[in-house]
């Protein structure tokens, strides 16, 4: 169970996290790390499935259901434009390729 | 279905795995050479913390949970796949649209479900301490103020961002202004705001609120979510898809709260920060503040001051961002200059073109006729 000031701490070191993470980002990459972030909350569909879960009224299961829907249209959708995006980067180059 | 009793902390662990590896994955994905495999970490994550939630306590519906499943995530991804790659800013506008809609689904049906509660639980006013054993659903005032919080964030990245996705597409009148637009989604606002505190004040008394008031909330919510999109111009909307962006992070992590769900809390938090600082960056880059790009197209003049930024606009750069531009061209062309001459550079740009000439980009000198016996100076 998190609590008070625990969920307090938790909040606050994980927004120091993304802030630290985004800092001195090149800007061709801003729209694919926008677009990664759309993703990386798309575990807003385990909340979903939780919630639809423990529904039990015919409006809790219908809310529940449109939940799990749009979330799980978020994370589909939101690793496959990612992916795309981030495929411009790759390095067809001979030279670069050793690189990785 | 009976599950081993150490189930829900193999779940908690598997959560931690993914908070670690949406970081990790993140923290990839900011840097070019290794952001290819930063969304595949990501994505293992998500896919582990999916299944890792089928295998909590009491849950029920599960036939229809993994319908809605299916079905969100091949209708998506077909969505995905297809269209074209100059329709990617709409398409991250209504996916993250859709993870909005879901944050604000999720703290509805908390709040139903609290409620709902509350209206079993005989009308003591204020609520005995000892009283709140017999509702079911309890939610404490922080996490009431939480998930009101994130309906309303929630609901507001969800029209906002299909707004967005519209226009982008061209479904959409570009700008849609009208006189005291300003004020009237003001209105609507304070409005959301008041259904939500009326609610909010009588559900931590402890007793049961209107169902009326939530409803008004979460369509007040809606309706302000479009407000507050229609006049802004298709050219600023990546800012804004942006800043939803960030907005639905948040209302995850609160609604995250709402059900102590740690995974949520860390990857909501972490893109709300990340999705915050982005937007700032972003507007930034298109030399505009966050407050010009929301509000400069109320009012009168909108017209004037488009065709003044056309014509002057600078966009500094700095050599990290050149150096990432250059690496990742098909073609780069240096046109040496009285700066290279004088700082003595020449050396210095040389080796800068091999190391392009060796990652495959084809490099091409071209000198200005007046600059040029600056350069044979060398």
């Amino acid at each position: 169970m998190i609590t008070g000031f625990l969920a307090l701490y938790i909040f606050m070191l994980a927004a120091f996290t993304g802030y630290e993470i985004i800092s001195r980002v090149p800007v061709i990459l801003h729209t694919p790390l926008m677009s990664g972030s759309n993703f990386v909350h798309g575990i807003v569909l385990v909340g979903a499935m939780v919630a639809l879960g423990h529904a039990e009224t015919p409006v809790e299961i219908t809310i529940g259901v449109i939940a799990v829907l749009l979330a799980a249209g978020n994370v589909a959708g939101g690793y496959v434009v990612t992916e795309r995006m981030l495929e411009m980067f790759k390095t067809s180059k001979p030279a670069a390729g050793e690189k990785k | 279905m009976v599950l081993p009793a150490w189930m829900p902390t193999v779940v908690e662990a598997i959560y931690f795995i993914a908070a670690v590896l949406f970081i990790w994955g993140l923290k990839r994905m900011s840097s070019p050479r290794t952001a290819r495999n930063g969304i595949i970490w990501a994505g293992i994550g998500m896919a582990a913390a999916i299944v890792a939630t089928f295998f909590l306590p009491g849950m029920h519906n599960l036939p229809l949970m993994i319908g809605a499943i299916v079905v969100g995530v091949v209708l998506s991804w077909i969505v995905g796949r297809r269209v074209p790659m100059t329709a990617m800013p709409q398409m991250v506008a209504l996916f993250n649209g859709m993870g909005g809609g879901a944050a604000a689904a999720i703290g509805a049906v908390e709040l139903i479900k609290f409620n709902a509660a509350l209206m079993l639980v005989p009308d003591t006013s204020p609520i005995q301490p000892e009283a709140w054993v017999n509702v079911a659903v309890h939610l404490s005032p922080v996490e009431l103020v939480l998930a009101f919080l994130g309906v309303l964030i929630g609901a507001v990245s969800f029209t906002g961002s299909l707004i967005a996705f519209a226009k982008l597409q061209g479904w959409m009148d570009r700008r849609f202004v009208f006189p005291l637009q300003r004020w009237v989604n003001l209105a609507i606002f304070a409005a959301a705001v008041v259904c939500g505190a009326l609610a909010l004040a009588a559900g931590i008394e402890g007793h049961a609120f209107a169902w009326g008031l939530l409803v008004g909330f979460v369509v007040l919510s809606l309706v302000f979510g479009i407000a507050m999109t229609l006049p802004i111009g298709g050219a600023d909307m990546p800012v804004v898809i942006s800043m939803y962006n960030a907005f639905t992070g948040l209302a995850v992590a609160f609604e995250g709260f709402v059900l102590q769900n740690e995974a949520m809390i860390i990857a909501g938090m972490v893109v709300g920060a990340a999705g915050t600082l982005l937007t700032q960056l972003m507007a930034k880059a298109m030399n505009r503040s966050l407050g010009n790009v929301l509000f400069g197209n109320f009012g009168g003049g909108g017209g004037a001051g488009e065709s003044q930024e056309i014509a002057g606009a600078l966009k500094p750069i700095d050599a990290n961002d050149a150096a990432v531009m250059m690496a990742y061209a098909e073609r780069v062309a240096i046109v040496p200059g009285y700066g290279m001459a004088v700082a003595q550079a020449q050396h210095k740009i040389w080796e800068f073109a091999k190391l392009l000439i060796a990652r495959g980009v084809k490099v091409k000198f071209a000198i200005h006729p007046v600059a040029k016996p600056a350069c044979r100076t060398t």
